[in-house]
């Protein structure tokens, strides 16, 4: 068994650790950089509940070794919000009420960020596409969707 | 979960990879997108005891026409199929095919090459690159090889790939005018394997009769199937009712699918008949200029 040093850029930060060739970079985040935003839902590459934006695309982490990110940027549902400002897309969930238990959300939101950042002015139908990837076990797609539109109606993420 | 403990390698060149490769043999697998290794090893239905990660390897993810070929480098991620617009303009089975591949997120890291090397049948892109007629380039310690892509699948999980050897290159001949293709799929649900799937790519003469047809089935028996029969039953003839229906049951034949949660043997079978049909008439659909 393998141990490497891997730096990660995180939120912005460098992040530097030694870890086992094994671990999973959702495990990187959660349990060694202690940032428990990101969720570990299914497991198995399905439910996107740990998604996050690995070089900017988002991506499950269940399914990245940490080692595969040394030297790369990570961004967590942590590091959206500005100076104590909601990113558009957290606001978009609050004021749409875009959750219900609230577990698949930080993996939604980044989707969904990545989703606007691509296409700033997408459809009911282009947002439900490319939320594929994340499931809502409440089944509260209805509002998550809106959420998003919401976001994309405020104009303020970037292209 | 998490993997059963292995070492990690992440070499910078080709050649170290394959150096890797030779010297560790069946105790290796090769990481590129990782989209299904991973799950595999989390599982563990698979615990190499070393992985050779080729994500740190330049010059491996382009798409581009080149003498008369479409090249795809073996990391394509399937995000830059779907997005290239050479794929969306000239390749529609291509662009049909990477749309339905498990999930956007998936997708973002998951590889052409690796779709294909795995060797499962379930996956997309065999089916497709049978119909496309398409080789794959090894590399391995002697250089590189070309083996058909009809001939890459040897068994369940099982290709023609040396246990030295990485898949760097998939070429695709440049279709002809009067060409088209198209990928059906059913699937349970977004992200599931296929049900049974169907992938055509033909080209049309003056006349509107068949010049050539490629037929690919997907997760329809151990390895991915080419329709031999209903290939050349087609050759020659002008697409109609009758001409698609036993083109599609001819496929359908050529079926071997087992049962499982996603449904019975014959169902799968008259699946795979129905998506054939709706293939055939999409691609010649667009072998006359549709989209």
């Amino acid at each position: 068994m393998s141990r490497h040093r891997i730096r990660v850029t995180v939120n912005g930060a460098s992040r530097e650790a030694e870890v086992d060739a094994r671990l999973l970079l959702v495990h990187f985040l959660r349990d060694v950089l202690h940032l428990t935003g990101t969720h570990v839902g299914c497991d198995t590459t399905h439910c996107g509940a740990c998604t996050v934006l690995l070089d900017g695309a988002p991506v499950k982490s269940c399914t990245v070794l940490a080692v595969q990110a040394d030297g790369r940027e990570v961004m967590t549902v942590e590091g959206l919000e500005k100076d104590g400002k909601l990113h558009p897309v957290q606001e978009g969930f609050w004021e749409m009420h875009g959750l219900q238990c609230g577990y698949c959300t930080p993996g939604m939101v980044m989707a969904a960020v990545s989703l606007l950042e691509e296409n700033p002015n997408p459809t009911e139908a282009e947002v439900r596409e490319g939320l594929e990837g994340n499931l809502c076990r409440c089944t509260g797609y209805h509002n998550i969707v809106q959420a998003v539109l919401y976001a994309a109606s405020t104009g303020s993420v970037k292209a | 979960m998490f993997p059963a403990s292995f070492d990690y390698h992440a070499p910078g060149t080709l050649a170290e990879a394959v150096a890797l490769l030779a010297r560790h043999r069946e105790e290796a697998k090769v990481l590129s997108g990782g989209q299904s290794l991973l799950p595999l090893m989390k599982l563990r239905l698979g615990q190499p005891g070393h992985l050779v990660d080729i994500g740190r390897i330049p010059g491996l993810e382009y798409v581009e026409e080149r003498d008369g070929v479409l090249a795809i480098g073996g990391r394509t991620r399937e995000a830059a199929l779907e997005r290239s617009e050479l794929i969306r303009a000239r390749y529609p089975l291509i662009a049909d095919t990477a749309a339905v591949i498990a999930d956007p997120l998936v997708r973002n890291l998951a590889t052409v090459g690796g779709n294909l090397a795995h060797g499962d049948p379930a996956n997309d892109h065999p089916a497709a690159m049978i119909a496309l007629g398409a080789i794959v380039v090894a590399t391995g310690p002697k250089g590189t090889r070309e083996i058909a892509v009809d001939r890459l699948f040897t068994g369940l999980f099982s290709t023609a790939l040396e246990p030295d050897e990485i898949l760097t290159e998939i070429r695709v001949p440049t279709p002809p005018s009067g060409s088209g293709g198209a990928y059906r799929k059913l699937e349970r649900k977004v992200g599931d394997f296929a049900t049974a799937a169907a992938a055509v790519q033909l080209t049309l003469g003056a006349g509107g009769e068949i010049e050539r047809v490629g037929i690919g089935l997907t997760n329809a028996g151990p390895t991915p199937v080419k329709a031999v029969d209903a290939e050349r039953y087609l050759i020659g003839k002008r697409l109609d009712d009758g001409t698609v229906a036993e083109a599609a049951r001819l496929a359908a034949e050529a079926a071997r699918p087992t049962a499982d949660r996603r449904g019975t043997v014959e169902y799968k079978r008259e699946m795979a008949r129905v998506l054939t049909a709706r293939a055939l008439r999409k691609a010649a659909e667009r072998a006359k200029g549709g989209r």
